[in-house]
């Protein structure tokens, strides 16, 4: 096909070899402009009806069965009748092929649109950055789903509803702290995790765990007790993977239920990339798409109507209301993600001598797309704006830093402005933010008392001063509680070892009989 | 590089339907609650429409662990006038919080829409017929015959003819009996036959065979089968509704309002357990009539109230279109209570020997002004006539209602599924 002067279509309308055409203009672009490697794509054309399905079994073709998704999709179908809310216009899966879903009632700009930012943008990135290389199999996740669906299936089957939800609704509870967050010896493999699942079961029922001997032990051996440092050391403690550890050491856990919560722990897993690089994966598809449209406009392929029609959506897209707009809502990623790269495309074609001094490695360096890919492979949100985020732009967005320390009567101070003194604190600030390891609590399983109650103690180390809502708490390690099935305690202390306010929680009766 | 499209358009919907019914499932207490509360202030005519319910998220709260207050850092974007070192008024207390999509605080309520069926099944699920009317529902269940195979006895009329005669060819054909052609043939070889010998051998032969053919009849009484029917019960799908109001002066457009809907909730009600549901509007001052929907509700009239006209009228409806053995029959009278003293006899008399034994249900709803004076009031006429006849064990059920919001809790009263057999 040539590469100029062919429209891809005329008007709104579109059919299946429209939507062929359109991938191929978009793939030249991509791939020889951009130089972007992307996965096999599989475009999905879906309904309305079937786009707001999709949300909620977040954004997965197949997911299994729990009430809270059909409780999201209630809350979703009454704020999309109502108007509150539009739907996106795609969802993208990680997975290989690359699965991308186009609404119907796309026009055909929308849906070159989407095919630009959805089959190229977020699909180079999900195969190129090493969050998602490190922590996601794309090649298994749809079998994998596919088997946990199956399996918890079968579980209900076997071992009633009720059973088997009491456990994926504590499991769920404790989803945010089931990830591994610093890499591990080898990387995730969801396939042979699959097959594995169940020799593993047999093999471990087969296995007496001599921890959770409770006949007593020969006198001497007994008393010689475990030190508390080989304990921990035995246990894996301390353990910040709430549920890797309730998988393997909790007590009483049928060998399904264990399967159940390596299930969530590995879903929680497939996740966790996604929300620590929302900004640069959004800024990546949106400069992406942003590129391409352009290009095609350029050779004519689509025409001013199509690209002023693209151009509304794309404004709507990466506009960020300020702060004392009432449609604020944090920053936008696609609006901050965006403006990012299309700086990074100024700095490196066009420095100013602030840039110069401020990015001595890409500064005018020339090869846009180059510098990138680079980044797009090698950063997560956090290390991009901290190393990314120019002067200019703190200007543009007119960026400020707040501090609010309710100790302080006087009300909330300004820290730093877009000037030369604050550049650089509110580059930190913003950054924070995007920090997974600010974002969360940081719990962990500290030690559990083998010689007395079998209590499971847990750690808060508090940030700042923020501390975990009580009710909340209370739920979660209920949830907890019934899953190790003896007591749970909580202790919450500050960076000094101070202990500011500690929970404990016995299980349910209804748990433990279980 | 290849690229597949798919069209997912043509697969089956809703496949998040079992979580949305899983969800309802669990949440079922409290939505229903809420759909009986959401339905108090709806007109009656929407209640079937489904809609918008809130429930708290009491039991349905997806807990995590979640961090608040402490110092607090924020990087905002469009700074007009502030500079650094400036100080701000914290907004009151309340703080930035986002508001959560379904999720968020758990102490939210929580807002979505239900169907139209979701909401009838959950506004009714624990609603029942009455006992006593489920006993008479067995009662009146017509009979239907239908064939049930043979039988060796029964009356002539319903002899098998086909099934008889195969059973009689059977057994012919079993015990050897001579074909007539077969004697015809020996007959006729005897009729030509000069043989001596030969002809005494064939008469012999011949005189075996009539004496067999004697032996064994054509038909036995053994073969004879008739055909067999069994009565089976029918139960009936249909019901009758009738709706009895008293349109003279004193009642008022508030009062007709109240009638009418419980009128509908009966409708509504009725229309899931039967099939084919009819309605009758009987109005009456002291002269009944039956007249459409519109008449009834809103067709003026005046005059003096006579109870039972409107029985009376009732009764001949159901003895020349509603035979009581084909319909469930269900009443349900709307009335201030003024009646003629002088009635109150014949109207008993009527409720008790015509209509409560044709009724399944019979409904007395008293209707009353909004404010709540009614209560202070002596028992009106036609209340204290009712209640004497249901003290003396008649099937009545009654109940006064003088507000909108009443109408709902005092359908449910009177259609709460009851475990025991106390009289409503």
């Amino acid at each position: 096909m040539g590469s100029s002067g062919e429209r891809l279509f005329e008007g709104a309308d579109w059919d299946f070899q429209t939507l062929q055409r359109i991938h191929d203009a978009c793939e030249e672009v991509a791939r020889k402009e951009l130089g972007l490697d992307v996965y096999p794509n599989q475009i999905e054309v879906i309904t309305a009806e079937q786009m707001l399905d999709a949300y909620s079994s977040v954004g997965m073709p197949l997911f299994y069965k729990h009430w809270s998704f059909g409780k999201q999709f209630a809350f979703q179908e009454a704020s999309y009748r109502k108007g509150l809310m539009g739907l996106a216009y795609e969802i993208v899966i990680n997975s290989s092929p690359c699965i991308s879903y186009l609404m119907e009632e796309n026009t055909a700009t929308m849906q070159t649109l989407v095919i630009a930012h959805a089959a190229f943008g977020h699909n180079h990135f999900f195969k190129n950055n090493y969050l998602f290389k490190q922590w996601t199999d794309a090649d298994g996740i749809l079998d994998y789903l596919e088997f946990a669906k199956g399996y918890i299936a079968v579980c209900e089957d076997r071992h009633g509803r009720e059973t088997v939800e009491r456990t994926l609704d504590a499991a769920h509870a404790l989803m945010s702290h089931g990830v591994d967050r610093y890499p591990g010896k080898k990387t995730l493999d969801l396939r042979a995790e699959e097959k594995r699942a169940g020799e593993r079961r047999q093999h471990e029922e087969a296995v007496f765990n001599d921890l959770w001997r409770t006949v007593p032990n020969t006198k001497a051996k007994s008393k010689a007790a475990l030190t508390a440092e080989r304990r921990r050391a035995l246990l894996g403690l301390p353990q910040e993977n709430i549920l890797y550890f309730l998988e393997k050491t909790a007590p009483r856990l049928a060998p399904w239920q264990r399967e159940l919560i390596r299930v969530v722990r590995h879903i929680a897993q497939y996740f966790y990339p996604q929300g620590q690089t929302k900004v640069m994966n959004e800024g990546t598809a949106t400069y992406t798409h942003y590129r391409i449209m352009s290009r095609l406009h350029q050779q004519g392929r689509i025409t001013d109507g199509n690209f002023l029609e693209f151009l509304q959506s794309h404004t709507n897209v990466v506009f960020q209301p300020e702060f004392d707009d009432r449609r604020y809502s944090g920053f936008n990623p696609y609006a901050l993600g965006f403006a990012m790269m299309q700086d990074i495309e100024r700095i490196v074609k066009n420095p100013e001598d602030e840039d110069r001094d401020w990015f001595p490695d890409i500064a005018g360096k020339g090869d846009v797309e180059g510098v990138l890919r680079e980044i797009w492979s090698n950063y997560r949100d956090e290390s991009f704006i901290n190393q990314f985020l120019s002067p200019a732009l703190i200007r543009r967005f007119r960026m400020f830093h707040l501090h609010d320390d309710p100790a302080e009567s006087q009300g909330i101070k300004v820290d730093a402005i877009h000037d030369e003194r604050g550049y650089r604190r509110v580059r930190r600030e913003l950054a924070r933010q995007y920090d997974v390891g600010f974002v969360d609590a940081n719990i962990e399983v500290v030690d559990v008392d083998l010689d007395g109650d079998r209590r499971l103690m847990l750690r808060h180390t508090t940030v700042k001063g923020a501390q975990l809502n009580e009710t909340d708490t209370r739920r979660v390690l209920q949830h907890l509680a019934d899953l190790w099935t003896y007591d749970v305690a909580l202790t919450e202390v500050d960076g000094t070892d101070k202990v500011l306010k500690e929970y404990v929680v016995s299980p349910r009766a209804a748990a433990v009989a279980a | 590089m290849v690229m597949h499209i798919v069209d997912r358009r043509l697969n089956p919907g809703s496949k998040s339907l079992e979580n949305r019914q899983r969800f309802l499932r669990r949440a079922k207490a409290l939505v229903q609650g809420a759909v009986k509360k959401s339905s108090q202030d709806r007109d009656i005519k929407d209640v079937l429409e489904g809609g918008e319910v809130t429930i708290p998220l009491d039991g349905m709260d997806e807990p995590r662990f979640r961090r608040e207050g402490g110092t607090r850092d924020m990087v905002l974007p469009g700074n007009k006038k502030f500079v650094e070192g400036d100080w701000l008024q914290r907004p009151n207390q309340s703080g930035a919080k986002g508001s959560g999509a379904g999720e968020g605080d758990s102490e939210d309520a929580f807002r979505f829409v239900l169907s139209r069926e979701e909401f009838v099944d959950l506004f009714l699920d624990d609603l029942e017929l009455p006992d006593l009317a489920k006993r008479k529902l067995a009662e009146t269940e017509s009979e239907g015959i239908r064939r049930a195979g043979y039988a060796t006895s029964g009356s002539p009329a319903n002899i098998s003819i086909s099934r008889t005669v195969s059973r009689a060819l059977a057994r012919r054909v079993a015990l050897r009996r001579p074909r007539k052609d077969e004697i015809e043939a020996l007959e006729a070889e005897l009729a030509e036959c000069d043989d001596e010998t030969r002809r005494r051998e064939l008469l012999t032969l011949l005189e075996a065979l009539k004496a067999k053919v004697k032996r064994i009849p054509f038909i036995d009484p053994i073969d004879i089968r008739y055909r067999r029917f069994e009565t089976v019960p029918k139960p009936v799908a249909q019901a009758v509704m009738f709706c009895l109001m008293d349109v003279s002066g004193s009642m008022s457009e508030h009062m007709k309002d109240l009638a009418k809907r419980f009128y509908m909730l009966l409708y509504v009600f009725l229309k899931r357990r039967y099939k084919h549901v009819e309605i009758v509007f009987i109005r009456h001052t002291d002269r009944a009539e039956e007249v459409d929907e519109d008449t009834f509700f809103h067709g003026p009239a005046s005059g003096g109230t006579l109870v039972s006209s409107a029985l009376v009228a009732m009764n001949d409806i159901v003895r020349t279109r509603f035979r009581p053995a084909d319909w469930n029959i269900y009443a349900a009278q709307a009335s201030d209570g003024d009646n003629m003293t002088s009635d109150s006899a014949v109207t008993g008399r009527l409720l008790t020997d015509k209509i409560l034994p044709v009724c399944q249900f019979f409904a007395y709803l008293e209707v009353g002004e909004a404010a709540n004076y009614t209560f202070d009031m002596p028992d009106s006429s036609l209340w204290t006539l009712y209640e004497r006849l249901r003290n003396d064990g008649e099937p009545l059920s009654m109940r006064k209602v003088s507000e909108r919001g009443e109408i709902f809790p005092v359908f449910q009263d009177l259609f709460k599924r009851r475990t025991s057999q106390e009289r409503v």
